[in-house]
């Protein structure tokens, strides 16, 4: 079992850095951005895990409430925790690529401002996960804090679209050059694969823990 | 025959890793004033609570009057160690939000009198004894005159006084039909009047019958068929 | 429906009744609020023209810290003598409760909320440009905003450890976008509303109130019942 996790996760790795090297040799600089835009090929695969494993949280959580089953509050665990560290990852990346182009590491730019604010509401519910004993109130209060946390994602998302921001705006699939496009589509496969690697190994340790605090 | 007040089957409540309460099965009829006892940390909290349906059980399953504890709530009352006032409020609207809320039909100048708290209903709970308290949480549930009723540690934090008056409650709510569940150490005091006894060691039902029939103490096994535990009064 | 809908007066009812007969409490959450007024007014380093323009957000933002105040307190006296427990045992349906206890504590805020607008007004030096009703108007729906996410993690946390720092961990991430949209709508108040944009920034108010409320009627259940 954990021998078959430990393959898994050094080919998953592996991929990541093929998609990464690709990232950087594969494909030609941008004519205004040049080489920063590389940054490109891992921020928005990031970008869409993040969003897709949280919204794995919303459905965790709405599955624990509906039928509760534990397998829904590992998959809640696992996909918080898998969540805020793509979260995290997201806003360093965008960081990173602010400092050389708006010239600063972070601004209040809307975009930046809500990945942050779900990046935190998602974190104050581990802190609830970690702060509550009885393992059926921290299923049943982490489900319907995830919810909550959620319902303001589409909110804050769209609200966004309608207020002026510094960040790029997306860039129509067609309108790419189709190395990059090839390139961007190859990192989006390898970090998907690796998030949810990252999912699997999270949900059994999850069901590890449960089965130990259940015992003692 | 009409549903039994009480049928629990196999009623388990788990903490963590520790069950309060385990492996409990037993059929109580209506009308039935139902004696529990058993050391501290017998589950006897736990498993009122369960019956009263401010727990859902880990395992097994409770039947109130024949349906679901939490759809049976309108008819049933829980007295417990913690009394559910609000210390800021006075006895009076404590009662008088309870009875709104709920649409209880009892009288609450009535039931004040009752207890024996009629000069005080109007100072708010914080300034009230232990005892008081206590005595304020029976009119809640004399307010709402229940159908089942279950009382945790109801002698506890009461003066002499109040002793004699939670006897007479249960003589006058057992005698209008209502079915009494009583955890208490005060064995003494509830025995004579009690028509079954359950006995709860380490979350297990150890003893239950018919008060008078099977002694308390001596173990009934609780793979027994619950039909044949508790039959019909004569 | 309808005996929700009862329940629920009586609820608030409960709820004001508690507020008035612990009426020091208020005063001592509105004190709370002005002083952190006060605490802000030197984060601008005393130079007015940096507080005018941030006036907006220092209210918020005071009203906001003394909002985990007022709703931790307000569950705490649920849960000290398991008063919920017993409403929930009566019964009173969890929705009831929720919206009741989510009123009396938009109530408590809205309250707050104005007490402090002249405040802010003198202490920051902020005349009203756009006019007061633009100022008081925004207050109810930004307390709406705070109250309801508020009620609900604050009946979470009341019952968990390390209550007082789980509840505006969970609770001041949540209301970022009606907080911000409160801002907004409030500096509009203080500097006024040239473009004519106060009502978008009270339209998205109110979408993420609507948004929260709902979301909390249904859910304040599986948050309630053990």
């Amino acid at each position: 079992m954990t021998r078959n996790l430990l393959i898994t996760g050094a080919l998953a790795v592996l991929l990541q850095v093929g998609g990464m090297v690709a990232g950087l040799t594969l494909s030609p600089p941008e004519q205004h951005m040049s080489d920063l835009v590389r940054i490109m090929f891992v921020h928005v695969p990031v970008a869409w895990a993040a969003m897709a494993t949280f919204t794995v949280t919303l459905v965790a959580a709405i599955g624990w409430l509906s039928t509760r089953r534990w397998g829904w509050d590992h998959l809640l665990d696992a996909s918080l925790e898998v969540g805020v560290v793509l979260g995290v990852l997201l806003s360093v990346q965008g960081s990173v690529w602010g400092y050389p182009t708006w010239g600063t590491w972070w601004t209040w730019d809307p975009r930046l401002t809500s990945v942050a604010v779900m990046v935190l509401s998602f974190l104050g519910i581990l802190a609830l996960r970690a702060f509550v004993d009885d393992p059926d109130k921290r299923a049943s209060w982490s489900a319907a804090a995830s919810i909550l946390a959620w319902g303001s994602v589409p909110f804050t998302y769209f609200c966004v679209k309608v207020m002026n921001s510094l960040h790029q705006k997306q860039t129509p699939w067609g309108a790419m050059a189709p190395e990059m496009l090839r390139v961007l589509l190859l990192n989006t496969g390898t970090v998907t694969i690796l998030t949810l690697w990252m999912l699997v190994a999270r949900y059994r340790l999850a069901r590890v823990e449960l089965q130990r605090e259940l015992d003692t | 025959m009409a549903a039994p007040a009480l049928l629990a089957a196999g009623v388990g409540r788990r903490f963590l890793g520790r069950w309060a309460v385990r492996n409990v099965s037993f059929e109580l009829p209506t009308g039935a004033l139902l004696l529990v006892h058993g050391a501290n940390g017998a589950g006897k909290t736990t498993l009122l609570r369960v019956l009263a349906s401010a727990l859902s059980p880990t395992e097994g399953s409770v039947s109130v009057f024949g349906g679901t504890p939490s759809g049976a709530r309108a008819r049933v009352s829980l007295l417990s160690h913690a009394d559910g006032h609000y210390d800021e409020l006075s006895g009076r609207d404590n009662l008088e939000a309870a009875r709104r809320l709920g649409n209880l039909t009892g009288n609450v100048g009535e039931v004040l009198a009752r207890v024996g708290l009629a000069t005080r209903a109007d100072d708010p709970v914080r300034q009230y004894s232990a005892g008081m308290r206590k005595r304020l949480a029976f009119a809640r549930v004399l307010l709402k005159s229940p159908a089942l009723a279950l009382f945790d540690e109801p002698y506890a934090a009461l003066d002499a006084d109040g002793h004699v008056l939670v006897d007479t409650l249960f003589r006058e709510l057992h005698a209008a039909g209502t079915t009494l569940v009583v955890s208490t150490h005060q064995v003494g005091r509830v025995a004579p009047i009690s028509t079954h006894t359950a006995e709860l060691a380490s979350g297990r039902l150890v003893a239950f019958g018919r008060a008078g029939t099977d002694a308390p103490g001596e173990p009934v096994s609780t793979a027994l068929p619950t039909g044949n535990l508790a039959e019909e009064r004569p | 429906m309808k005996e929700i809908l009862r329940q629920c007066t009586l609820v608030v009812r409960k709820e004001l009744l508690h507020l008035w007969r612990g009426r020091a409490r208020l005063v001592a959450t509105a004190a709370f609020a002005f002083a952190n007024l006060v605490v802000f007014s030197f984060a601008g380093g005393l130079h007015s023209e940096a507080l005018r323009t941030n006036a907006a957000g220092f209210l918020w933002v005071g009203i906001l810290l003394a909002s985990t105040l007022a709703l931790g307190e307000s569950f705490r006296v649920e849960v000290q003598n398991n008063a919920l427990e017993a409403m929930l045992l009566l019964p009173v349906h969890p929705a009831a409760i929720f919206y009741g206890k989510a009123i009396g504590n938009l109530v408590l805020l809205t309250l707050v909320g104005m007490v402090m607008i002249p405040f802010s007004v003198v202490l920051f030096d902020a005349t009203p440009a756009g006019g007061l009703g633009r100022l008081f108007l925004t207050i109810p729906f930004g307390a709406a905003a705070i109250s309801a996410p508020g009620t609900m993690h604050a009946a979470l946390s009341s019952r968990a450890r390390s209550r007082d720092v789980l509840l505006p961990l969970l609770l001041f991430p949540l209301v970022v976008p009606g907080l911000v949209a409160a801002v907004q709508a409030t500096q509009l108040g203080f500097v006024g509303d040239a473009m004519g944009d106060y009502g978008d920034w009270l339209t998205v108010l109110a979408g993420f109130c609507v948004v929260q409320w709902g979301l909390g009627g249904l859910l304040f259940s599986f948050v309630v019942e053990e």
